[in-house]
């Protein structure tokens, strides 16, 4: 038997909307797009720079602790996020507070969290979104295991769930995209490839030269979308989430983007990353692009940025006063959540740390 | 006869055919039960601890995974956080390692992490344990890891009637529970057990035999040489009360003091290694609660801390009913 080519595989980029604010002519808006909805999804994006940029201000003068910033990947995050049902589920990991806030959690509860308060991982009922994951790639599974869930219920619902280019090198990455491919699972595994592990490069965690590709082993879909492109990231959202509603079949999407900040309050980038990689990534803005478009269009212009920019400001500043109104945790908490009805030996140490409180 | 299988109708099962009842009974009961893990579906389970089940559920609710671990028991608490009942097996206990992730930072404290919003209704079954001449890592005891791991519960069965109580009650718990089964005594006896569904509470130690001289505390297949060896000093004149924990977190702690405070004299057994163990926790539990009625100290009839030998050397590692006589005798005669 001679050699045979018995697979091949390719993987697409797609951009809509390029640098400069032009989309494609052959692809267009897709369906959907209005330019209202666009305005709102630039707001939208605002809105998460502005709460990010006051989370690192808060940070900087003591009043939060760690913090991961999204800056750079809001398109990545408000495109997949508008592309979502209202009855699909996020499984975050810890750098996605956009995708979360369009979830419905509100912003309070982000900056609770990280303020290193539990009380910022309860959500309300109805709201579809697990809490921030932290060790980085371990909540594929459970993406997996939530839309096989989802699947089993005969819900018309898929479930989202992130990682990081980083999070990609984990065990978990591995067995959560083949039990979905092999669970036909209704899940869409989002990589925000934002190039940088903390210090570690992203040709540093795989020698394959997209991420996306990955998708090819596990037999599920896979592409590759411009993460600063909204509108590429609303298109691939829709079809992925749309096969994955109807045929329960799983997606990785790939989204090309650049984490603009520190990997948290707690690194200092400039230590390792080329500043000429900044400035081109710059150029690259996912809102400075949409911006471009939206004037051109004739709907968008400095008194909507400035009433925006009011607007967002005083949404920032509902959440911070929200999360300062919270009263101070009980820290005896923690031991009224841990068990269904709590065992002897947790009730007679929750009397040994009031005492020690007292 | 247990009481309860004096009533209704019984069957004679092993541990293991205890096992697999369960699962059926309460996956009849519940269709939000599922069972998931490795070779479980059409082959019933390495040690045919699901028989009947996927001819009688199908391929949706009896899954045969990927040979992943920790993708079984992350998989799960996907499943569970979905509205589901999953029931995951591990094969054997020397490969749940690569869970630890899974089980220590998200299956044990999601209930906690999302205060109560998220309950975690799963349990992760394997058989654990030594004396069935296994390959290298078929033999593992590491219970201490996970009973030390806050949100957990860890159940280990030493008798059909109780391995079917138990994990009925660890599928309707809210909370994750890690099922330990006694590969080495799966089928080496048989009892009557109900056929319906019935359950055994957990948390709640069972004590086998009431006596007055000294105390035994063991779980699981160290229950068997224990009895023996409670049996050869009741030839003696000796009247050993003897303790199947059954859980080992959270800890029956009121049925251990009670007992010692009684006896005064304690042998804790079981074939996990020695250090930071369960056996640390029942000496550490008496020394707080039960200190001052001790005639002598606390005697432990362990594993080593080594690894498990592979089968050659084995029985020399296991816990025997000639070692836990000498160190009741010992404490009896301290």
């Amino acid at each position: 038997m001679p050699r045979k080519v018995v697979f091949e595989g390719q993987i697409e980029h797609l951009q809509i909307l390029d640098e400069n604010g032009k989309v494609d002519p052959e692809i267009g808006v897709p369906e959907g797009l209005t330019n209202e909805l666009l305005v709102e999804m630039y707001k939208e994006m605002l809105f998460f720079r502005r709460f990010d940029k006051k989370a690192l201000a808060l940070q900087r003068t003591g009043q939060l602790g760690t913090y991961a910033s999204l800056i750079g990947q809001e398109a990545a995050q408000v495109g997949l996020g508008y592309a979502m049902n209202e009855k699909d589920w996020l499984v975050p990991s810890f750098r996605d507070q956009g995708l979360m806030m369009l979830r419905g959690v509100p912003g309070h509860k982000i900056i609770t969290y990280w303020n290193g308060d539990e009380r910022g991982s309860q959500y309300d009922e109805g709201v579809n979104c697990l809490p921030i994951c932290v060790p980085v790639g371990s909540q594929l599974l459970h993406g997996a295991g939530l839309g096989k869930a989802l699947s089993l219920r005969g819900e018309d619902a898929a479930c989202v769930v992130c990682v990081g280019d980083g999070g990609t090198s984990e065990g978990d990455f591995h067995e959560a995209c083949n039990f979905a491919g092999v669970f036909d699972c209704p899940t869409v595994i989002l990589i925000q490839n934002n190039q940088w592990a903390i210090s570690v490069p992203r040709h540093r965690q795989s020698a394959a030269p997209t991420l996306a590709q990955k998708s090819i082993g596990y037999g599920l879909h896979g592409l590759q979308v411009d993460g600063n492109d909204v509108m590429a990231m609303y298109q691939a959202g829709k079809e992925s989430l749309g096969r994955a509603r109807k045929e329960k079949k799983a997606t990785i999407l790939e989204a090309f983007t650049y984490r603009m900040e520190d990997h948290t309050t707690a690194d200092d980038a400039s230590k390792y990353r080329p500043a000429e990689e900044l400035e081109l990534w710059s150029k690259r803005d996912p809102m400075r692009r949409l911006e471009l478009y939206l004037r051109e269009q004739g709907c968008f212009d400095d008194a909507l940025l400035e009433s925006m920019e009011k607007e967002v400001t005083a949404r920032v500043a509902e959440q911070v006063a929200a999360r300062e109104a919270l009263e101070k945790p009980d820290p005896t908490d923690t031991f009224r959540y841990l068990y269904g009805e709590m065992p002897p030996h947790l009730v007679e140490q929750m009397e040994e740390m009031k005492e020690s409180l007292s | 006869m247990s009481q309860a299988a004096a009533k209704g109708k019984t069957m004679r099962a092993t541990i293991v055919q205890a096992v697999a009842n369960a699962m059926k009974v309460e996956m009849e009961r519940d269709e939000k039960v599922l069972v998931l893990g490795e070779d479980i579906g059409k082959d019933e389970g390495v040690f045919r601890a699901t028989e009947g089940l996927f001819d009688a559920f199908g391929p949706d609710r009896v899954m045969d995974t990927p040979i992943a671990e920790s993708g079984i028991v992350g998989f799960s608490v996907g499943l569970a956080i979905g509205g589901f009942r999953p029931v995951a097996e591990i094969q054997f206990m020397g490969f749940v390692y690569v869970c630890v992730n899974q089980l220590m930072a998200h299956a044990s404290r999601y209930r906690w992490r999302t205060r109560g919003r998220h309950k975690m209704s799963m349990v992760v079954r394997m058989p654990y344990g030594g004396g069935i001449h296994a390959p290298e890592h078929h033999s593992e005891s590491y219970e201490s890891i996970f009973a030390h791991t806050p949100g957990m519960k860890v159940v280990i069965p030493s008798t059909p009637y109780d391995a079917k109580g138990l994990l009925i009650s660890a599928i309707r718990d809210d909370d994750p529970v890690l099922f330990l089964e006694p590969k080495r005594i799966y089928r080496a006896f048989r009892e009557e057990i109900p056929t319906e569904a019935y359950t055994v509470p957990i948390g709640k130690a069972k004590v086998v035999k009431e006596g007055e001289d000294i105390t035994f505390v063991a779980y699981g297949a160290m229950m068997r040489p224990t009895l023996e060896a409670a049996e050869v000093l009741k030839s003696e004149g000796i009247k050993a009360e003897v303790i199947d924990l059954r859980t080992i977190m959270p800890l029956d702690q009121d049925t251990v003091v009670e007992s010692v405070t009684k006896t005064g004299r304690c042998v804790v057994v079981h074939e996990a290694p020695r250090f930071s163990s369960i056996s640390s926790e029942i000496c550490a539990l008496i020394n707080e609660k039960a200190l001052l009625h001790l005639l002598a100290p606390v005697a432990r009839v362990t594993g080593y801390d080594t690894p498990m030998p592979l089968a050659k050397s084995e029985m020399a590692y296991l816990p025997s009913s000639q070692r836990i006589l000498k160190a009741a005798r010992d404490t009896l005669a301290f």
